[in-house]
């Protein structure tokens, strides 16, 4: 258990900086654009006048320089306060901790959905590659690998909402339905069908795909050779031996896409209505809300590295060979 | 039109708004029911008496009340809500409302005079975005019995700009939970409490917004429904898809593009209607930068609105669902709408020789000059009437460089900074031309300000006009100083009007009551329900 503990640890060091880095960066991108929260709020009231606008830009602080304004950000950080969303005119830790949940219920099913089907898969193409089996769906993997993911949920909305009529086409749950209990999880899991796939199909090709491949590989090693020479065959070849080692790959990928499934999720949560912190992020920028965006971000951060941090404790338990040196 | 269909769902939506033609449905209108539709945006502050915008309007028109709606029908264009008469005294200095009797706020209190008073001396007045030019020169609201406010004016009032103002800028608040209290950070800005059919159940923030019915409104018998859900669909596609999925039965401000609209149109049990906007009529504007050496020459800026070919804009950017704009103020109203703009036809040759003329020659690459051109995102037409205007252009020998931002630098970049040279813009009319028209030509405007003349055009006769109407109470010479207005900023083309749009609707056949009035989808909806 010490080597765990050590691994958290270590990261733990590690993160502060990077959080420095992700809120100055962030806060640096977000400045470079024109116009300010005033400009966005007047533009969505259609218009208001000088006096108007100036009460507003002091009452948000933005009357002062950047760096003013980054000095104080960061110092509240410090006390743990993520300040004010001028768009949502509400505390931002308020506003983030609501939509967290269902972003990371999107996540967490896509990322299932594409490792348990993508390395099921995976195994079914890698145990015989070339066979006419492994062709038809590697190629089937590639196409679906090609598909942006707002086609994709717009065709599986217009396929089974609108046309067959069997799942909802947007939303978390239906509205103002007052289910309960076991009747919720139903309804919530109803309405997720649809935006999992959507996000997470295409990770499901690439988790294919390198299972396969990295399978394929496998089967000219020396140490699957001698098992065979042991007279290993089987099932048991296939999965203790070759499927396990080509697993490490997968699971890398699969805390590095942890991020860029995030920002998959900013489309997928528009196109099914989903009140998550990609939207979120969106909203932060059209309306020049930094206070917001910065929340977005440095929580996203933290589900990041928590995820990453989780996929090397795994990483440490599927190859006992990781993690064991000063260098990790 | 070019969808038979559409042309004949067209004119009967059309024939819909007839007061005659809903008498008889009422009849099949059944007590009950949840009406869900499409939204958005989610406003943080949903007071209308503060914010007066579309957004705001289409969930809070349901629960808080004007002193008047607008109407098809009705004397001047309204219809009585909270104040059943007015009158204006002879010298334009006061204008007395009698006030509905018998009319509770949601959470039981009396709504009377008080709240009226309240509300204009210290929301409309102080903090309305576009109350607080309309209402600047309000001294006192007098109440002498609960059912009669006196609205006084330092300065002579035409009460024709304040009945204009009624529909959209007299929201009443209740004063027992704003008095003595943060307006701007009241809670009730939120959680609405007001007179109207509908009350503020719910927001659940990116998903919906739940407004039940209010079962002691003041009107016998209404509202019908008994809830209204707005829920939050983001995505362009998201609205079509949802009503075509029977999620939804209602999706207003052309929440379905119009590109979808010959597809949607022919699904059964959906009606598409193209009434019920009349009194939030957009313009499509070309703002021009009069800073510019080039665009300061007149023979210029005749030379751009005769490029323009206002015809094909209405017919293929907006597929019919306008009109070719003639002047500043917009055709539906027929009481200032002056049409000034039809000199202006559509000539290549016209242009090119007003250019030759004003000296700007063609080079050898056939450019006279090049201009920023800054089309405004707020809409897809005005995106795309950006792209026409720069092929238009180039065929006269004017080279338009799209610049392409978001909202805030868009305003930014036009407003503030004034780095532009043309821009599409889409300004919305509001009922008269001294709420939203002449801030568009006045001068003096300080930088910042959105929506308003930071063009550098001043005409000392056009601020001399605007002036003088401000002060004149007399309804027929008010008109005629507008009309002469109108007249004065179209000869010097100090913008130029390309068309008037409005918004489409597409609901559920049985529902009864949709768009029977000119701001059907920013009013509240009492009469609204599904067919029995």
């Amino acid at each position: 258990m010490a080597r765990p503990l050590r691994l958290v640890g270590r990261r733990l060091v590690g993160v502060v900086p990077v959080f420095m880095l992700v809120v100055v960066g962030a806060f640096l991108l977000l400045e470079a654009a024109p116009g300010d929260a005033v400009d966005a709020y007047l533009g969505g009231i259609g218009g208001g006048d000088a006096a108007q606008m100036a009460a507003l830009r002091a009452e948000w602080g933005l009357d002062r320089g950047p760096l003013p304004r980054l000095a104080a950000y960061v110092a509240a950080l410090l006390r743990l306060d993520l300040g004010w969303s001028t768009a949502f005119a509400r505390p931002v830790l308020a506003v983030v901790l609501e939509r967290l949940p269902n972003t990371l219920l999107l996540m967490g099913l896509a990322s299932g959905l594409a490792l348990a089907l993508g390395s099921a898969l995976g195994v079914v193409c890698g145990a015989r590659p070339g066979s006419v089996r492994d062709r038809v769906l590697s190629l089937a993997a590639i196409a679906i690998y090609a598909m942006p993911g707002f086609w994709l949920g717009l065709v599986l909305i217009v396929a089974f909402s609108v046309e067959l009529r069997w799942l909802p086409s947007g939303g978390m749950e239906t509205v103002a339905s007052g289910l309960r209990g076991w009747d919720r999880a139903v309804d919530v899991g109803r309405h997720m069908v649809l935006p999992v796939f959507a996000l997470g199909l295409v990770y499901m090709a690439l988790y294919l795909r390198l299972m396969r491949d990295g399978m394929a590989e496998l089967w000219a090693q020396d140490f699957v050779r001698a098992a065979r020479a042991r007279g290993m065959g089987g099932a048991r070849l296939v999965l203790r031996h070759v499927a396990r080692n080509a697993l490490l790959p997968v699971v890398t990928m699969l805390g590095l896409q942890s991020a860029a499934m995030l920002g998959g999720s900013v489309v997928i949560e528009s196109v099914f209505a989903i009140p998550g912190l990609g939207r979120l992020a969106a909203e932060a920028v059209a309306r020049r809300d930094t206070p917001l965006l910065l929340g977005v971000v440095l929580l996203s951060a933290v589900v990041v590295m928590t995820v990453n941090l989780v996929i090397d404790l795994a990483y440490a338990l599927l190859d006992p060979r990781v993690g064991s040196g000063t260098g990790g | 039109m070019r969808s038979p269909v559409i042309s004949r769902r067209h004119v009967l939506a059309g024939a819909a708004a007839v007061p005659l033609l809903p008498r008889a449905a009422r009849a099949t209108v059944k007590r009950g029911g949840r009406l869900i539709v499409a939204a958005d945006s989610e406003p943080a502050n949903l007071n209308p008496a503060i914010i007066a915008s579309n957004g705001v309007f289409f969930v809070a028109s349901k629960v808080m009340e004007p002193l008047a709606e607008a109407s098809y029908e009705g004397r001047d264009g309204l219809a009585p809500r909270l104040a059943t008469g007015w009158q204006a005294a002879a010298d334009g200095r006061s204008i007395t409302f009698s006030l509905r009797q018998g009319v509770s706020w949601h959470d039981g209190q009396k709504f009377t005079s008080a709240d009226v008073a309240f509300s204009a001396l210290e929301v409309w007045k102080k903090l309305g975005n576009l109350g607080r030019a309309v209402f600047r020169e309000l001294e006192a609201v007098e109440t002498p019995d609960a059912h009669t406010a006196v609205f006084r004016f330092a300065v002579p009032t035409p009460v024709q700009l304040i009945r204009n103002a009624l529909p959209a800028l007299t929201s009443v608040v209740p004063k027992h939970l704003f008095e003595g209290t943060d307006i701007m950070r009241n809670p009730a800005n939120r959680a609405l409490v007001g007179t109207g059919p509908f009350r503020f159940a719910e927001n659940r923030p990116g998903e919906y917004t739940r407004l039940v019915r209010n079962a002691s409104y003041w009107e016998a018998g209404r509202p019908f429904l008994d809830e209204i859900v707005y829920r939050v669909l983001p995505d362009r596609a998201a609205a079509a898809n949802a009503l075509e999925a029977e999620e939804i039965q209602l999706a207003a401000f052309s929440a379905v593009p119009l590109a979808d609209l010959d597809r949607i149109a022919r699904v059964p049990g959906l009606k598409v209607f193209s009434t019920g906007y009349e009194g939030l009529t957009y313009q499509l504007v070309v703002e021009i930068n009069h800073r510019r050496k080039e665009l300061s020459d007149l023979r210029v800026r005749r030379a751009l609105a005769h490029a323009i070919d206002r015809d094909f804009v209405v017919r293929t950017i907006f597929r019919g669902f306008a009109s070719v704009s003639q002047g500043p103020v917009p055709r539906n109203d027929r009481v200032f709408h002056a049409p000034e703009m039809a000199g202006y036809g559509f000539s290549p040759a016209r242009a090119n020789a007003l250019l030759d003329e004003a000296g700007y020659l063609r080079a050898s690459d056939g450019v006279r000059f090049r201009l920023r051109l800054l089309p405004a995102p707020f809409f897809n037409e005005t995106r795309q009437f950006g792209d026409y205007l720069r092929q238009a252009l180039a065929v006269v020998g004017i080279d338009a460089v799209i610049v392409a931002n978001d909202t805030p630098a868009h305003l930014k970049a036009v407003y503030t900074d004034h780095a532009f040279d043309i821009t599409v813009a889409s300004p919305v009319y509001r009922g008269d031309p001294a709420i939203s028209t002449t801030i568009l030509f006045q001068s003096g405007m300080p930088a910042g300000v959105p929506f308003a003349n930071q063009y550098g055009y001043a005409n000392a006769e056009v601020d001399a006009l605007i002036k003088q109407a401000a002060g004149t109470i007399d309804d027929a010479e008010r008109v005629r100083l507008y009309r002469a207005f109108q007249k004065q900023v179209t000869d010097d083309v100090a913008l130029i009007n390309v068309a008037e749009f409005s918004f489409i609707s597409v609901a559920r056949d049985n529902l009864v009551g949709v768009s029977n009035n000119p701001r059907w989808a920013v009013s509240h909806w009492a009469d609204l329900g599904f067919a029995g």
